[in-house]
């Protein structure tokens, strides 16, 4: 019988390997996307009338239609050639991802989110599956090297430095709330992911649309000029935020009630626990921002981003040097 | 559609502020929808700042701003060990660090949760929340039984509108344009609409409209968050005062009795009197634990924990199991596995061969191959007390330094050392003192040690002679008749913790509604629509009294992306059920 566990991590460096060249193909995207916008400097000039009216329409603006509108008054598709190729490298690089996510959890004889490495594998799954889903109905390949980018470091760092054998689960973990809590937190994450990604994305676009009404020399990065604009880059990065804040908030409940069976308590400020609840608290300090005035636009774009860093220091420095209860990195 | 997105914002406020209406949910005025109204200095002397600190409390930015702190303030608690979590830790670090930990421990820096600046900042938050959200409250009841808002008078000027003119099928195109406001009625009550009729009459003809407004369950679950949120702090607080958890060891074979007397340590909340515990008993019959083979992957990783007992309560006696994630119920207690390890059983007897002492003692384990460390006091019948420090190897190797170490945590080869000290063991003076803690200063080393004589090594089962005729030592071999190995020779215990917590289940109750009113403030749109029908002038039909000009408008309140898709499928539906009513029409 073939080591499945090796298989495993064929699979995973396929993947990684495949993942790192669809993240050369979207850079390559928003390279070309930056030429083609250069090109043209009349679609420049008559961007700034565009965005100057829409900026000051700003937040009366649904974002209804989002990237549909903004690609309707793109000329023609030829030009996301490059966006293509990173797409379906991104599908490829998913496929092997999974089979090396499945065949981990047929290996352990069990659901692959049970250690770090575990936790990383399927969390990037999800972050990609994810963005992959979301693709379908709006077209979010501006994010692609954010999104493949993050997965080749996380899924690297996981393989190179992360990596523990198929042992038996330990006690505590021998439950469904390993099943239900792991993957939900898991989920949140991807939405969190993207809704950080376009955060980013809003930042650079209010600079150069500020910058274009201030008829600046260097307005931006030009492949913005393909975006949609800041306001509905929030409207979508906001969107993502309360799926993610939602699946969240099931998180922290789902794991009180598991922390009341497995440590007899629902609630003790295990370090775990309570980067769980900062991030929580950021991203309700996210949401409100968003509807307050003065605080819509870049200061809660800076929120999301904060809170996702958060997220991010809670699964990588928190699992590894901090000590706690939620000992199951699986490192020792 | 896409141009009127480019009307100027003034304008676009100008036609809302047409639709605001008390049937809005209230904002506080920094609030994206809010009246605005700058929170200005006030000049009416006390009562006029009170009224201003109140409503900075209240505001949408003190919520954002005491949320972050929250945030932040969490932040050293996960840094520094907790008494509440890990009061192991916080000694730890004290001897490391002796400066710096008074200055630290002054600021709360060991008892985050409990420090005065934290629960400040999250007694503020929630009474931030609360004056928010009582006027909210009083505010929505209203705007639930309010009607939907008069039709604006200039519909064009809303965000997502569309006209269109219909040529009419019958003579009486006015006739037509009313019913054509009942279809839309109709229709926007069957998509879950409040609907309300406002026709006028004006110098140019008559004007017939529908106003609906749906999605009150946003601001509905809105409130119903954020006073689960007030729910959970409350009960959290409540709760504690009721709740009590104590710890016991029990070693098999022992019966535990839920007695206060019986416990070694009981933590009890303000309102639990010494009445509160339910009599019940529990015998520890046996413990199971498997360990991965040695050898194998997680070689020596022990799992399914399984505390066997037969518990009597009411007079009835039942069999049962505490494991991990399974805690055990009993009256109201749930009874959970803390840890669990050794307990050799040591008999000493003296110079004459009587015993002097016999127990099963639970020994702590050191770390995963369960080496353990146990304290043996023999208080009476003895020249002078005996003070025993014991180790436990339960698969014992003998390192090239000589020193012993545990490879597996299973009984493969125990071994037990002894080292053997007589003296005072202060037991008598009334200070508290541990059982598991053996102070050696004031004590003479008789085996071990500085004494001179080696420790003593015993395998289950084996005696071994005290130095001067003092007596002996008998590591005694539980193993039941017949076994061939070491595997059952020593008895194992059980750390058992009961926790007794009514008010856990209406934190989760609360935490379940919180969400629920998250999905639905998050998810539920909250929108107003408009149809508005009147005879077409001057349109560019053949004959200009016989065509019936229809607007739709949409206005959100609050964050609505699908809002131009409404308005856009309202028209589009209605235009299908106008052409199927106008079709029967013409076949009758
Ligand atoms: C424990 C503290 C608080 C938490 C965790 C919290 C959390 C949230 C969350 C998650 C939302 C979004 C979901 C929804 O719309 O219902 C929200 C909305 C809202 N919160 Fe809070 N909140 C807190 C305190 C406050 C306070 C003190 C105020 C008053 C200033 C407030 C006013 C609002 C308002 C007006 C909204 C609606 C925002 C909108 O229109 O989208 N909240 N809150």
């Amino acid at each position: 019988m073939p080591d499945l566990d090796s298989l495993s991590i064929l699979f995973v460096w396929t993947a990684i390997a495949i993942y790192a060249a669809a993240f050369v193909a979207y850079a390559f995207d928003l390279a070309r996307r930056s030429e083609v916008s250069a090109d043209a400097r009349l679609v420049r000039e008559r961007e700034a009338v565009l965005v100057g009216a829409e900026a000051s329409s700003a937040g009366a603006a649904p974002a209804g239609t989002d990237a549909a509108d903004a690609a309707s008054e793109e000329p023609a598709k030829p030009r996301y050639v490059m966006a293509r190729i990173g797409t379906a490298l991104t599908v490829l690089g998913f496929l092997f991802q999974l089979a090396a996510t499945v065949t981990r959890g047929i290996a352990a004889e069990r659901v692959p989110w049970a250690n770090l490495y575990e936790f990383a594998m399927t969390g990037t799954l999800l972050v990609v599956l994810v963005y992959l889903v979301v693709n379908t109905r709006i077209d979010l390949r501006f994010l692609g090297t954010f999104i493949t980018g993050l997965v080749v470091v996380l899924m690297g760092a996981a393989a190179i430095s992360f990596y523990v054998g198929v042992v038996p689960l330990m006690d505590p973990l021998k439950s469904v709330w390993l099943v239900i809590h792991v993957f939900v937190a898991s989920l949140a994450t991807a939405f969190f992911a993207l809704a950080c990604a376009l955060s980013v994305l809003q930042l650079m676009q209010s600079r150069r649309e500020r910058r274009l009404v201030e008829a600046a020399e260097k307005p931006g990065p030009k492949f913005l000029g393909t975006l949609p604009n800041a306001d509905r880059l929030e409207g979508m990065a906001f969107r993502f935020a309360i799926v993610g804040f939602i699946f969240w908030t099931f998180t922290l409940i789902a794991g009180a009630v598991w922390a009341q069976d497995a440590w007899g308590r629902y609630w003790g400020f295990d370090v775990k626990e309570t980067w769980t609840f900062i991030v929580w608290v950021l991203y309700a300090g996210y949401i409100h921002a968003r509807a307050t005035r003065g605080w819509r636009g870049n200061p809660s774009a800076w929120l999301s981003i904060v809170g996702f860093t958060a997220v991010i220091f809670n699964f990588t420095i928190v699992n590894v040097f901090f000590k706690g209860l939620h000992a199951y990195s699986g490192l020792s | 559609m896409s141009s009127s997105r480019s009307d100027s914002r003034t304008d676009i406020d100008s036609a809302q502020k047409d639709a605001v209406t008390s049937s809005d949910p209230l904002r506080p005025s920094d609030h994206i929808d809010g009246d605005g109204a700058a929170i200005t200095q006030p000049r009416l002397g006390f009562v006029g700042w009170l009224r201003w600190g109140w409503r900075q409390l209240t505001s949408m930015r003190t919520a954002i701003i005491l949320l972050l702190v929250l945030a932040i303030a969490a932040i050293p608690g996960s840094i520094f060990p907790q008494r509440m979590a890990d009061p192991n830790g916080v000694t730890q670090w004290e001897t490391d660090n002796p400066d710096l930990f008074p200055v630290l421990d002054a600021m709360g820096m060991f008892d985050v949760y409990l420090s005065p600046w934290f629960s400040a900042i999250y007694l503020l938050l929630f009474i931030s929340l609360v004056g928010c959200v009582i006027p909210r409250i009083k505010h929505h009841i209203k705007a639930l039984q309010a009607r939907p808002p008069r039709t604006p008078a200039r519909l064009a000027r809303l965000e997502d509108h569309r006209e269109v003119v219909r040529p009419s099928a019958g003579e009486d195109a006015d006739a037509e344009a009313s019913r054509s406001i009942d279809v839309a009625q109709k229709q926007l009550k069957a998509l879950g609409y409040r609907v309300e009729r406002y026709d006028t009459a004006t110098k140019s003809g008559r004007t017939y409209s529908v106003s609906a407004e749906r999605g009150y369950w946003r601001e509905t679950g809105n409130l119903i968050f954020h006073l689960a949120l007030v729910g959970v702090l409350i009960t959290v607080g409540v709760g504690g005062s009721f709740a009590y958890t104590g710890q016991r060891v029990v070693v098999e074979g022992q019966t535990f009795v839920n007695t206060l007397l019986d416990y070694e340590s009981m933590n009890r909340g303000r309102f639990v009197g010494d009445d509160a515990l339910s009599p019940y008993s529990m015998t520890l019959d046996s413990f199971d634990v498997t360990y991965q083979e040695y050898g194998s992957a997680a070689s020596g990783q022990a799992g399914d924990f399984s505390a066997n007992v037969t518990v009597r309560e009411n007079g009835e006696t039942r069999e049962d199991a505490v494991r991990v994630n399974h805690p055990l119920d009993i009256a109201g207690d749930k009874i959970y596995l803390l840890g669990n390890g050794y307990a050799p059983t040591i008999t000493v007897r003296n110079a004459d061969d009587e015993v002097v002492y016999s127990n099963s003692v639970p020994f702590l384990p050191q770390d995963n191959a369960l080496t353990s460390l146990g304290v043996i006091k023999v208080t009476d019948g003895m020249p002078e007390q005996l003070g025993i420090a014991a180790f436990l190897y339960p698969s014992a190797v003998k390192l090239e330094s000589g020193a012993y170490a545990s490879a597996h945590g299973d009984l493969l080869a125990p071994l037990l050392t002894l080292r053997i000290y007589e003296g005072d063991l202060g037991i008598d003076d009334g200070t508290p003192r541990s059982v598991y803690v053996l102070d050696t200063e004031e004590l003479t080393p008789i085996v071990g040690d500085e004494s001179g004589a080696p420790s003593i090594e015993l395998q289950p089962g084996e005696t071994a002679e005290l130095p001067d005729g003092r007596g002996s030592v008998t590591f005694e071999d539980e193993s039941p008749v017949g076994a061939t190995d070491f595997t059952q020779s020593v008895k194992r215990f059980a750390s058992l913790q009961v926790h007794h917590d009514a008010s856990a289940v209406w934190v989760l109750v609360f935490a379940l509604l919180a969400l629920a009113g998250l999905m639905l403030a998050l998810f539920i749109p909250r929108r107003r629509m408009w149809v508005k029908a009147s005879v077409a002038e001057g349109s560019n039909g053949s004959d200009a009294k016989s065509a019936v000009r229809l607007e739709y408008a949409g206005l959100a309140r609050g964050e609505d992306p699908t809002l131009g898709a409404a308005v856009h499928d309202l028209a589009a539906g209605h235009a299908r059920l106008l052409d199927s009513s106008s079709s029967e029409t013409t076949r009758k």
